[in-house]
């Protein structure tokens, strides 16, 4: 028989400590269904906090597209940097967020792949909070997403004629419009078998429809079958309302289509998502 | 079973199919109120399944349960606000501190802010996390992991406890650690249903005790009363020089008459329950001029428990066919 050290006071489990900390609470009544989406809300921005470098995926590259398109290809689409930059900004705020809405789904099956959904569901919550919690938490990701590109744009002169006032709501109708559409990437999250799998196909879906569009170049400039897609493209539209918001040329079409667009994604996804995540082993 | 104490948990005929593979294929409970019950099997029993019916995370296909008199499948919800579970895999969240991951439940559970936060430290504390609390949990050893794992089911008490394989993977100091806990939650009147792939362990923990394997209830019992009927312990013996080893079966066979050769050339073991009778058989071998490289006298091994209630070894082997082709 070999003697094993008992105990190293402050490492080991303490049963005494133990039965006392069991006996000494009541339950408390159950957290609403406002609370507990707060509370998913919370960790999805911890762990923003404890991995900030989520964070510079997706504003590195939208950065880049912005100096790139604006110093090296401004001149010669649009006549002048500054003109392109003003053109260009708006639709950079649009795609640097849209883009970010791919990672709630990356979060959602890297949540499968684990053990803690069986904790979270097996809880007495209301059975969207995670989901709804999440994407909560995710939209004040967006909100990082376009400061940054809107800060850019200020830096390199961008004075929307709307002001700020028109900045915020362009902002807002973004991160309404994406947190909408990040219930399509939720959906496929929950349908994929690994987080890269989902990071392939949501980039692989998003690329296209985010480019094929009005973000860097007018419509009108397009092939007729391309320039009848990107006109149909609900992303051309949110760009259109962001530009109309900065400037004060708002087309009230695009802003129906952008709200019609989000409703309907979100009627569609959001249940079907919930649906999965209960049902997904 | 019921002889007038309530029941936490009881099922019949559960079934759950995945596709083509029956997972559980009509299992019977009965656990008492405040007993710690052991689940035993070998992976792929089925007991994950049972468990995670139980705790509301699969409908199952057939048969029903009640927790503390709560269906499973109707009143999911009144189950889940009784019931907690530690899973197979670590259900606490990797990519949080250990803290954290305490508060969150809490809020969820209802508790305020401020609740949450004197809970999670006490809990900490109590667990011996104090010092890792601001570390991210997947920074944790695997022993440290299993136990945040189970002061999260704790945030609040839970009246039912369910534990799937809380010590597998684990080194023996942690894994005396969990049993320790297992033990103070029993002494508190926790209701523990304990999946486990070690007979030692059910050994250590349970009062009662239900054998499954292709997702059936073959045996149940106390502890005591499924290893007198496996058979007795055993002595294992294990030899400096494997040359020695027909005189040893020699004088083993003159102290406790039955002697079964090891598949190592070194090794051979006789049942033998008391342990004055090892200790003579060994020492009439150390007299014989045998050196003796090691000796235990063991109790049986789920395999033995499988093998005894089978017929058959817990997982198909080689050896199986060769025993059938013998």
């Amino acid at each position: 028989m070999s003697t094993v050290p008992t105990t190293q006071s402050g490492v080991e489990a303490d049963a005494a400590a133990i039965r006392s900390a069991l006996s000494t609470t009541p339950r408390p009544p159950r957290a609403g269904a406002r609370t507990s989406a707060l509370a998913f809300g919370w960790r999805g921005m911890l762990k923003v906090k404890h991995v900030p470098e989520q964070l510079l995926d997706v504003t590195i590259t939208p950065v880049m597209f912005v100096l790139m398109f604006t110093y090296l290809f401004g001149g010669a689409i649009a006549g002048s940097t500054s003109e392109y930059r003003d053109f260009v900004i708006p639709g950079v705020l649009v795609m640097a967020v849209i883009f970010t809405t791919v990672y709630s789904g990356i979060a959602i099956n890297t949540d499968l792949t684990k053990g803690v959904i069986d904790r979270f569901r097996s809880l007495p919550i209301w059975k969207p909070s995670p989901l709804v919690g999440a994407l909560l938490g995710d939209c004040v990701r967006y909100l990082v997403a376009g400061t940054v590109i809107i800060v850019l744009g200020l830096i390199l002169g961008f004075r929307p004629d709307n002001g700020v006032p028109g900045v915020l709501a362009a902002l807002g109708l973004v991160i309404l419009f994406s947190f909408s559409l990040s219930w399509v990437f939720t959906t496929m999250g929950l349908l994929m078998r690994s987080p890269n799998a989902v990071m392939n196909a949501g980039f692989m879906s998003i690329f296209p429809i985010t480019f094929l569009s009005n973000i860097y170049v007018e419509s009108e400039t397009l092939p007729k079958g391309l320039e009848a897609f990107v006109d149909v493209n609900p992303i051309t539209h949110l760009v259109s309302a962001s530009r109309g918001l900065m400037d004060g040329s708002l087309d009230s079409t695009n802003l129906i289509v952008v709200l019609a667009t989000a409703t309907a994604l979100t009627a569609v996804f959001g249940p079907l998502t919930s649906r999965l995540y209960r049902t997904r082993t | 079973m019921t002889n007038g104490l309530p029941l936490a948990v009881e099922a019949s005929g559960l079934e759950k199919s995945f596709g083509e593979t029956r997972a559980v294929a009509g299992v019977d409970l009965a656990v008492r109120a405040g007993s710690v019950y052991g689940v035993l099997g070998p992976n792929g029993a089925g007991k994950t399944t049972t468990i995670r019916m139980l705790a509301t995370l699969l409908r199952p296909d057939r048969g029903s349960a009640r927790v503390l008199g709560h269906d499973v499948v109707e009143d999911a919800d009144e189950v889940r606000g009784l019931v907690a579970l530690t899973g197979q895999l670590a259900s606490v969240d990797e990519d949080l501190t250990g803290r954290e991951n305490l508060i969150l439940l809490g809020w969820l559970l209802g508790m305020k802010r401020s609740q949450a936060k004197t809970r999670a430290d006490e809990l900490l504390e109590a667990f011996g996390l104090a010092e890792a609390s601001a570390k991210l949990v997947k920074h944790y050893s695997g022993g440290m992991r299993r136990k945040l794992d189970i002061a999260a089911s704790l945030v609040v008490t839970p009246q039912v406890l369910f534990l799937d394989e809380p010590t597998t993977g684990l080194d023996p100091r942690s894994r005396n650690q969990v049993w320790d806990i297992i033990r103070a939650l029993s002494t508190e009147g926790t209701t523990i249903l304990l999946c486990t792939q070690y007979l030692e362990e059910a050994d250590q923990l349970a009062d009662g005790l239900a054998v499954i394997d292709h997702g059936k209830v073959i045996a149940e019992g106390t502890p005591a009363q499924l290893k007198a009927s496996v058979g007795s312990a055993a002595l294992h013996v294990r030899l400096l020089e494997p040359e020695q080893r027909p005189e040893a079966e020699r004088v083993l066979q003159g102290a406790l008459e039955t002697v079964h050769l090891e598949s190592d050339p070194a090794a051979l073991s006789a049942p033998c329950a008391d342990a004055e009778r090892a200790a003579e058989a060994v020492g009439a071998l150390g007299r014989s001029g045998i050196s003796v490289a090691g000796f235990s006298l063991a109790q049986p091994s789920l395999d033995e428990v499988f093998l005894a209630l089978t017929g058959r070894p817990a997982e198909p082997d080689e050896e199986a066919e060769e025993e059938v082709a013998a």
